[in-house]
């Protein structure tokens, strides 16, 4: 059976499954529940200077799709709204019943070092295996200087890591916004001011839904409503992207990253673990359907583990990143091409109607016989995606054509010989 | 024999709810989401009337609801009863994809009861006669056929006339259908809806032939439209059929329909019901429902070779019911005049695939037996009424546009030899000839587009 045992930045736990720092960690009886269920660690939600913030009621507001809830959820809760003693002492006490599990705390105090300093020194006294700067709470912190506030400019991100590293024991994983145009550039100056790992991705900033009977985003307050911040399945290509792009950048390359964005299970993980990551954090999924779904999330990543013969998450970690490449390294003579199993075919029509209305008309019909004319057809997949019992191949075809990416390609006129 | 009050430890509410639990908003939603949408649906083929099933499926999801019911109703006026009555399994239902793919289709009877019933908790009537084209058209038979011919004849800006025989407009959604199936009088509100356009008066009591003469209506309306429906009952032609006991299932149905006091009904200990349509399983889950003890159908072939479609036949077997197929009846036993028995005859088919009796006979008790095997056009009064009228196969004859032999009159639905006899098709039928009729009459179909949207014309 594959080993799952995880170790990123000095820190170790029994699997890569941690809970982000979020309502399901924001005390002890829930982190405890977690780690019955089997979580790997947590990162404790985000602690601040008191006196404590104050949330609202009326927090979370939610996207759904065709009847499948929550695809997307934002929320415009704070940090931590209970007072600092209470949740070191917690922390403590955790910490010293679960050993083996990953302890990580995560922190937001104003960009001053004195108030980092005193509050790591606080924090160094619990065991905590390690800390994680928020620097990504797009709503309600950033207002006051804080999260995504310090996210957004690179010189705070650099200096306020470099002071961490220089009050505290523990690891430094510096957690990233990405509500900014590109997110190499924080992850560059977290590794110069001395982060040991980089967490992303944040929550989006969003404005989920309008009630249309209250003229008002929702979650509704009173009437009001205000940007909060996005996640679940719907931000995980955003997330993926983002890792990838800290992955292969040469001047990250190596940086552990704790990927986070819409992970609900162990595809979804594995996937984060092969663009890089070390760990992975999961928050939706468990507020969707509890803290039992790692289970699942364990047993399914170690079985496909066993399936490809990965002994342990070292075997396959980072395995797609060489594969991730600039568009201009695509190979432009690659050609694939549609091919409809006629035998599966339930004669629905969306791949003749997607075909015909928006893309290039390769889709002919014959008395509801839908059939791919080759020479026509660029294989953009937008029918095979379509298919709704997925009976659409996407064919490689033989073109006997030499690699050719643009770079080198006739029509560029930049091109390289 | 007994009467149905001896139905115990239920109200009659109870017995007599609808079949199948009508969706609520959350379960149409999800069920609604079922649909993909198809381009060029098979199911909008299968409906008789056309209905845009994948458009107000999608609608019904996207929480319009009235676009949704506007979708159904502008194609089909009766869409309510359709909801109800269709034989959705070899219509839409069969054709839809998740049924080829998965032998699950879209609920679309279910979702189309969804959209017109709240729909018609609104109260809106979105129908108006469009400005009068100062024609009138008569039309013969409040019926399906019809009412749906007066709806589009008023929506396009005639006047039209019913004359209806009885003292009911619906036709056998009032008489015909099985009562658990039209509950809480929906056919009656379903009328009302229909006249709320405008533009129609319906005069009751007036019989074809009785009352009316096709040469007399052709004289004072510009048009006639004959919707008349199947009236007369086949016979089984065997000895005894005139005992008491012995009788028509469609108007014992129209009975139960119109009693006020459903304990008043007879009902017999043993049942036993002649013929294998979707009348026979109404009248015998209706007899059971209401306290027959033992219940059978009698089929003289298959199940396959049944017009009850394989839903209905099961319904009928969930509810207590006995199919015994490949027997025919051959003489009814009766006592002092009273039914108490059917002697049935085991049929086979030859070498030549002709049903022939094998001639080994049993007898089931029954006090109460039930006829169901089909209607003929009452054409005595027709001929009567119109002598000139071609017939062809027992029923009236008509052309593609629906018009018959006879200068200005046309017809549609059951009394006609085209077509099923279905709600659906007789609504499509009598549509089709309102179009028809509407622009014999020099007027043009422009405006309809808009007007079956409701959004007047």
């Amino acid at each position: 059976m594959a080993d799952l045992t995880c170790k990123i930045a000095g820190v170790k736990s029994p699997n890569p499954f941690w809970l982000a720092s979020a309502p399901p960690t924001d005390k002890k009886y829930n982190v405890e529940r977690a780690f019955k269920a089997g979580w790997g660690g947590v990162v404790w939600k985000t602690l601040g200077e008191d006196p404590h913030v104050v949330n609202v009621s009326s927090r979370y507001g939610g996207v759904d799709l065709n009847g499948n809830r929550m695809m997307g959820l934002n929320n415009i809760e704070l940090i931590t709204d209970r007072p600092l003693e209470v949740n070191l002492r917690e922390i403590t006490e955790v910490k010293r019943e679960w050993p083996e599990r990953a302890m990580i705390v995560s922190l937001m105090v104003p960009c001053e070092e004195e108030s980092w300093k005193k509050i790591l020194k606080r924090v160094d006294q619990t065991g905590a295996d390690g800390i994680e700067l928020n620097f990504g709470c797009p709503h309600g912190m950033s207002e006051r200087g804080m999260g995504a506030a310090v996210g957004q400019v690179p010189e705070y991100v650099e200096m306020v890591t470099r002071w961490c590293k220089q009050n505290t024991r523990m690891p430094v994983f510096v957690k990233l916004t990405p509500n900014i145009t590109d997110v190499r550039i924080p992850a560059r100056v977290a590794k110069a001011g001395g982060a040991d790992a980089v967490s992303l991705i944040n929550t989006i900033n969003s404005i989920v839904s309008i009630d249309l009977d209250a003229m008002a985003p929702t979650p509704v307050v009173g009437g009001k409503g205000t940007h909060g911040g996005y996640c679940g399945p719907a931000v995980k290509p955003i997330a993926l992207n983002m890792v990838a792009e800290i992955s292969r950048d040469p001047l990250t390359r190596g940086l552990p990253i704790s990927g986070i964005g819409g992970i609900g299970n162990w595809r979804d993980a594995a996937e984060f673990i092969s663009l890089g990551c070390g760990s992975v954090q999961v928050c939706t999924a468990a507020m969707h359907y509890g803290f039992k779904i790692v289970s699942d999330m364990t047993d399914g990543l170690s079985n496909w583990m066993d399936s490809k013969g990965y002994k342990n998450l070292d075997a396959f970690m980072g395995r797609a990143v060489p594969n991730v490449k600039n568009w201009n390294e695509l190979d432009l003579n690659f050609k694939t091409i549609a091919k409809i199993r006629q035998d599966e075919c339930i004669n629905c029509g969306l791949c003749y109607i997607a075909c015909e209305d928006t893309s290039h008309q390769s889709i002919s019909v014959t008395n509801r016989k839908y059939e791919v004319i080759e020479e026509e057809c660029v294989g953009c997949n937008l029918c095979a995606l379509i298919c709704p019992v997925d009976c659409i191949s996407m064919v490689p075809q033989e073109t006997g054509m030499p690699y050719l990416p643009w770079t080198k390609h006739p029509n560029n006129p930049m091109r390289v010989s | 024999m007994t009467t149905a009050g001896t139905v115990t430890g239920k109200s009659y509410d109870q017995v007599f709810c609808g079949l199948g639990e009508p969706l609520d908003l959350k379960r149409a939603q999800v069920e609604a989401s079922r649909c993909f949408y198809c381009y060029d649906a098979p199911c909008i083929e299968a409906c008789p009337t056309g209905i845009d099933i994948p458009s107000f499926i999608r609608k019904i999801g996207n929480g319009n609801v009235r676009g949704a019911a506007l979708d159904i109703l502008g194609s089909n006026i009766l869409g309510g009863t359709c909801a109800r009555a269709c034989p959705v399994e070899t219509l839409c239902q069969q054709a839809c994809v998740r049924e080829a793919s998965e032998e699950k289709p879209v609920e679309i009877g279910l979702l189309q009861r969804y959209a017109t019933d709240e729909f018609f908790k609104s109260g809106e009537k979105p129908f108006r006669q469009a400005k009068s084209t100062g024609k009138s058209v008569a039309v013969i038979g409040a019926g399906p056929a019809g009412l749906s011919a007066a709806h589009r004849l008023a929506l396009l800006g005639n006047s039209v006339t019913i004359f209806e025989a009885k003292e009911k407009a619906g036709g056998l959604n009032e008489y015909g259908l099985a009562p658990y199936k039209m509950t809480d009088d929906f056919a009656q509100k379903e009328v009302a809806f229909v006249m709320s356009v405008g533009g129609i008066k319906i005069e009751h009591g007036k019989a074809l032939g009785l009352d009316l003469k096709i040469t007399d209506l052709t004289s004072k309306f510009d048009a006639v439209f004959l919707g008349v429906g199947l009236g007369a009952v086949n016979r089984l032609g065997i000895p005894g059929e005139a005992a008491e006991g012995v009788l028509d299932a469609a108007k014992f149905i129209e009975k139960i329909r119109q009693v006020k006091d459903l304990a008043k009904i007879p009902v017999a200990r043993n049942v036993v019901v002649i013929g294998g349509g979707n009348t026979a399983v109404d009248i015998a889950i209706q007899m059971k429902k209401l306290g027959a003890e033992f219940v059978t159908i009698a089929y003289r072939r298959g199940v396959e070779q049944m017009g009850a479609t394989h839903h209905e036949q099961e319904l009928a077997q969930t509810h207590g019911v006995l199919i015994k197929t490949f027997v025919k009846p051959v003489g009814i036993v009766s006592a002092n005049g009273k039914a108490t028995g059917i002697e049935l005859e085991y049929t086979a088919l030859d070498g030549a695939g002709k049903l022939v009796g094998t001639g080994t006979k049993f007898t089931l008790p029954a006090e109460q037996i039930f006829k169901a095997i089909g209607q003929t056009l009452d054409s005595e009064n027709l001929v009567a009424s119109a002598p000139d009228l071609k017939f062809q196969g027992g029923k009236v004859s008509v052309n593609a546009d629906f018009s018959t032999n006879l200068a200005k009159v046309f017809a549609g639905g059951d009394c006609t030899g085209v077509g099923e006899d279905l709600t659906v098709t007789a609504v499509q039928q009598g549509k089709l000839a309102a179009e028809a009729i509407h622009v014999k009459l020099g007027g043009s179909l422009e405006s309809l587009p808009n007007a079956v949207l409701g959004r007047g014309n």
